[in-house]
């Protein structure tokens, strides 16, 4: 145990130095775990902790993670109209989603945890472990090209007032990480709205528009990649191809219903994920998988997805019967081959702290999510994605759900005591 | 269940996912349609009409006061919750059968094998702290130096002077020992090698009065070993239980076996049943053992003059709170008693033999124990003299290991144990514990590895993580098979709100019920404590 004595050694006063000792603290526990024992309860402990909980739910998203810095890439060449197969180039599209990708990890990390430890050093309490599946999430719902200091508003908004003026970990209202999401999205619309910013590194989506290469793609990853002998290249020459469309399935659902969508996408490249959208949001069966995990490591609530699932269906069926509108006409399955519904439901709405804590009350909110998340979607006139939205309005009304089931459990006991 | 509903979302998924084959809608279909949607109109309204009027005979068979059983034969479908739950075993002939499915089984090294050993220990004590609510310091009325008999009165309450506490042994009064404050914590004997037994008036059971017999108990120490829900507490000479629960059979991890337990003392517990019926108007229930392939003892399953009730299921299915929470839910300000099985048989051979028999079956068991078996001893007896030797940094727990109480060797059994559980210390750090632990560790979770195979746990008392807020939700409802909202009764508990506290049924819990709600706890939330907090507060209250 050589390591762990030098670690012991290193150890910052608590008094002296807080803010320090709160940073060690965190990291030495991140490497070792503990050696206290169970004092006046039971005598044996679960093996399962707060951090591995975390940890499993990150472990879930690597996939969308793996699949959205290539998608990242493959989304700007399409618009290039080279390598139109999604592993065609793959050396240039991951080096350009990994360069999109890790600038927002990073800085959506070292803002939220630096607010984190700050806060635990202040208080005198142990580093908690929520942001670490927040800080994991809010990269995957963000557009590739946001602009990082609107990002770190963003974060140090949904930490600082969504989650360290409600007491911390465990105590927030609000997920933290849609938070982060909607505070770009009311501050800064043009971000993370519209037709044109789910394509990363283009002037514009237009036909003959330039790619948009920084010196780090034509200094440092075109002589690298020369050297290791491929042959394609970053072109900082390209432009954008005649006839291109960086319009997401459900804008164009919202102008022509299903046919105008499957007029510029293929049903299973909407199913696989190659379309543009947030980082981690387009590929259905990844984050299907990673549910799948959820679900069997009995992480998150299954209760939660099932009842959000059915919620969207029958609204879309109600939709489907009203017809009104192109959009509403759009069969009510086809509707989760669109949009981030899927990954809303796995990661999002699943939230053990923000969603209602009851088993039954986790049925009604799931169902209310997706019932609300579907009207928004197809109703809105704006904005033609509904599940941030209905999962932080829902966010509210968890604690009144489950304030009506707890009063049916009441009541049943006070109604055994006057039979 | 979860397997079930995975399955379910899973073909729903699939069915979607093919839905191109369908979705296609042909016009020449549209009579056949249409007298489809009729004919399917038609059957639901039929059978919405069956529904509602089995509906009505089951109401009214409930307003008839037939229990869960019978009204089950009343209705024409199945209740959902039978179609998938255990198989009745064929030994279960008469009571109700409950099937639970919260819980969780900790399967751990050391499980004492069934034979008796000889009784090492010499020294025996009365601790008064074992009841709840007592004064901390009652009065005393033996000295150190006296020569006392079993039975003898040792000490009683300042405060309800009339509840006796006697000598489960005799011999001399060797020390009286304070712990905190001063407390009186053992009045400690050395036992006679031959137990000598204070001679008790015999009492004709048949002609007398209630109060006669609660006079007697209170006399010869039998009323001690009853204990009074809600808090837990040695019940009040005045109070009148509703009805009286008795658990044959503890799931608690390594727990001893009962019906091995009560082998040839089936008089002697039948004539403590006996004696029970007479305190309360309402029954005597028996919560007996329907997990096993075999039938419980036949002292159980033979018992006359009291209710029976057969429960399948994990942990804590053999708590009698839970069975109580099953049979007839304490509601409003019920109070019932509860015993164990030993318990009743002490109070029995009062009767029987007229004489205060506290002797006592206890398991040795946990990984630490050489030759985990069976000792025959008396209550409060020496935990290190009955353990022999154990290796250093091991815990010894007088009880099981969710619910027990930490001893050192010097320190004596508490008063309801029947086991004594020895485990390791885990008071060692371990890289990356928390994400790739080194060895096999017991958990409700589901995700560790070892949790799909059929392990037994070598398991220490390392907390496995620190402390932290409530985050995750629904993992204490999953080992807990009561119609209950723990976390939110917690919460209740730390804000202090009385009215949510009783409505949540903290009435219906004790320390035990949620002691695996406590190991489970992904937070290390000190559940056992924060609800001795609540009980405390109410029963101050009441």
């Amino acid at each position: 145990m050589g390591l762990l004595d030098t670690l012991k050694k290193i150890e910052p006063d608590k008094k002296e130095s807080p803010f320090l000792h709160t940073l060690y603290d965190g990291f030495f526990t991140f490497a070792f775990a503990p050696d206290s024992v169970a004092k006046g309860g039971t005598h044996i402990k679960d093996g399962i902790d707060l951090k591995r909980t975390m940890v499993l739910v990150v472990l879930a998203m690597q996939l969308c993670y793996l699949f959205g810095s290539i998608n990242i890439g493959h989304q700007h060449f399409s618009a290039l109209g080279m390598y139109p197969g999604f592993v065609q180039g793959l050396h240039l599209k991951l080096a350009y989603g990994l360069v999109k990708l890790l600038p927002i990890f990073i800085v959506s990390n070292v803002v939220g945890l630096g607010i984190e430890f700050w806060y635990a050093a202040k208080k005198g309490h142990a580093i908690e472990e929520g942001y670490l599946v927040s800080g994991a999430l809010i990269p995957l719902i963000m557009p590739p090209d946001i602009p990082l200091l609107w990002l770190a508003f963003a974060v140090a908004f949904a930490v600082i007032i969504g989650k360290e003026a409600f007491g911390g970990t465990g105590m927030n209202i609000l997920n933290v990480a849609l938070l982060a999401r909607v505070f770009i999205f009311f501050a800064y619309p043009t971000t993370i709205s519209g037709d044109e910013v789910w394509v990363a590194g283009l002037e514009k989506p237009e036909a003959g528009a330039l790619a948009d290469y920084g010196a780090i793609f034509t200094g440092f990853f075109n002589p690298l990649f020369e050297s290791l002998g491929f042959t394609s290249l970053f072109n900082p020459e390209a432009t954008v191809i005649d006839g291109y469309t960086a319009a997401t399935p459900l804008s164009l659902a919202y102008q022509g219903g299903w046919e105008n969508v499957t007029s510029v996408y293929s049903e299973s490249q909407m199913w696989w994920g190659a379309i543009p959208g947030s980082i981690g949001e387009t590929s259905k069966p990844l984050i299907l998988a990673g549910a799948a995990i959820l679900i069997a490591t009995g992480i998150a609530s299954w209760r939660i997805m099932l009842s959000m699932f059915v919620g969207a269906a029958v609204m879309a069926m109600l939709l489907n019967a009203w017809d009104a509108t192109p959009f509403m006409s759009v069969p009510w399955y086809y509707q989760f081959w669109m949009g981030s519904f899927f990954f809303a439901m796995a990661f999002m709405a699943t939230d053990p702290v923000t969603a209602a804590s009851t088993n039954r009350g986790k049925i009604i909110y799931g169902f209310l999510i997706g019932f609300v998340g579907m009207i928004i979607r197809v109703l809105n006139p704006a904005y033609p994605e509904g599940w941030m939205l209905a999962i932080l309005f829902m966010n509210v009304f968890a604690p009144l759900i489950d304030h009506y089931v707890l009063d049916a459990n009441m009541t049943r006991r006070m109604n055994r005591a006057n039979a | 269940m979860k397997n079930n509903t995975l399955y379910t979302f899973l073909v729903a998924l699939f069915l979607f996912s093919s839905n191109n084959a369908f979705a296609a809608d042909s016009a020449s279909g549209s009579s056949i349609l249409n007298i489809g949607m009729w004919a399917v109109a038609i059957l639901i309204i039929f059978f919405l009409i069956i529904q509602v009027s089995d509906n009505l005979i089951r109401i009214e068979g409930k307003e008839a006061g037939l229990d869960a059983d019978q009204q089950a034969g009343l209705s024409l479908f199945p209740s959902f919750s039978n179609l998938f739950s255990a198989k009745k075993p064929e030994y279960v002939n008469e009571g109700a059968f409950y099937a639970l499915k919260a819980g969780h089984n900790i399967a751990l090294e050391g499980e004492a094998e069934k034979v008796i050993k000889q009784n090492n220990a010499t020294t025996f004590a009365v601790q008064p702290q074992n009841f709840v609510g007592i004064s901390p310091i009652p009065k005393v009325t033996v000295a150190v130096g006296d020569e006392v008999k079993a039975g003898d009165v040792v000490c009683f309450d300042k405060k309800r002077p009339d509840i006796k506490y006697v000598a489960p042994v005799s011999g001399e009064v060797i020390a009286v020992n304070r712990g905190a404050k001063r407390s009186i914590k053992e009045i400690v004997i050395l036992a006679d090698k031959e137990i000598n037994y204070k001679v008790l008036p015999k009492l004709d059971l048949a002609n007398t009065s209630r109060e006669a017999l609660v006079n007697y108990l209170l006399e010869t120490g039998g009323w001690t070993m009853i204990r009074q829900r809600p808090f837990g507490i040695v019940p009040d000479v005045a109070d009148v239980p509703k009805e009286i629960f008795i658990s044959t059979f503890d799931s608690a991890p390594l727990a001893p076996d009962l019906s091995f337990v009560v082998e040839g003392k089936g008089a002697a517990f039948q004539k403590g049943l006996d004696v029970l019926s007479m305190l309360t108007d309402g029954a005597v229930h028996l919560g007996l053992d329907a997990r096993g392939d075999a039938a419980p003892s036949a002292v159980f399953t033979g018992a006359t003059g009291v209710k029976k009730h057969w429960f399948h299921g994990k942990h804590p299915v053999g708590n009698v709170g839970i069975q109580i929470h099953h049979i007839s839910p304490i509601a409003g300000t019920d109070k019932v008693w509860t015993l164990g099985v030993q318990e009743v048989i002490t109070l029995g051979k009062i009767f029987a033999e007229g004489k205060f028999d506290a002797s006592r079956v206890i398991a040795l068991t946990g990984a630490e124990t050489t030759a985990p078996a069976y000792v025959n001893t008396y209550l409060g007896a020496n935990v290190g003299s009955l353990i022999g030797e154990v290796k250093d940094n091991v815990r010894l727990v007088s009880g099981d290991v969710l619910s027990g109480q930490e001893k050192t060797k010097e320190e004596f059994l508490d008063f309801s144990d029947d086991q004594i559980t020895t485990i390791k210390e885990g008071n060692e750090y371990e890289m990356f514990g928390w994400l790739a632990p080194m060895d096999a560790r017991p958990s409700v979770s589901q995700t560790f590895l070892s949790g799909l195979a059929d392990v037994t746990y070598e398991a220490n008392t390392n907390t496995h993580g620190e402390k932290r807020a409530f985050v995750v939700t629904g993992q204490y409802e999953k080992v807990l098979p009561m119609d209950i909202y723990p976390q939110h009764l917690m919460k209740a508990i730390l804000v202090n709100d009385f009215e949510r506290m009783e409505g949540l049924g903290i009435n219906e819990l004790l320390e035990e019920d949620v002691a695996l709600c406590e190991f489970a706890c992904t937070s290390k939330q000190p559940l056992q404590k924060i609800l001795r907090e609540g009980l405390e507060i109410m029963r101050e209250q009441a």
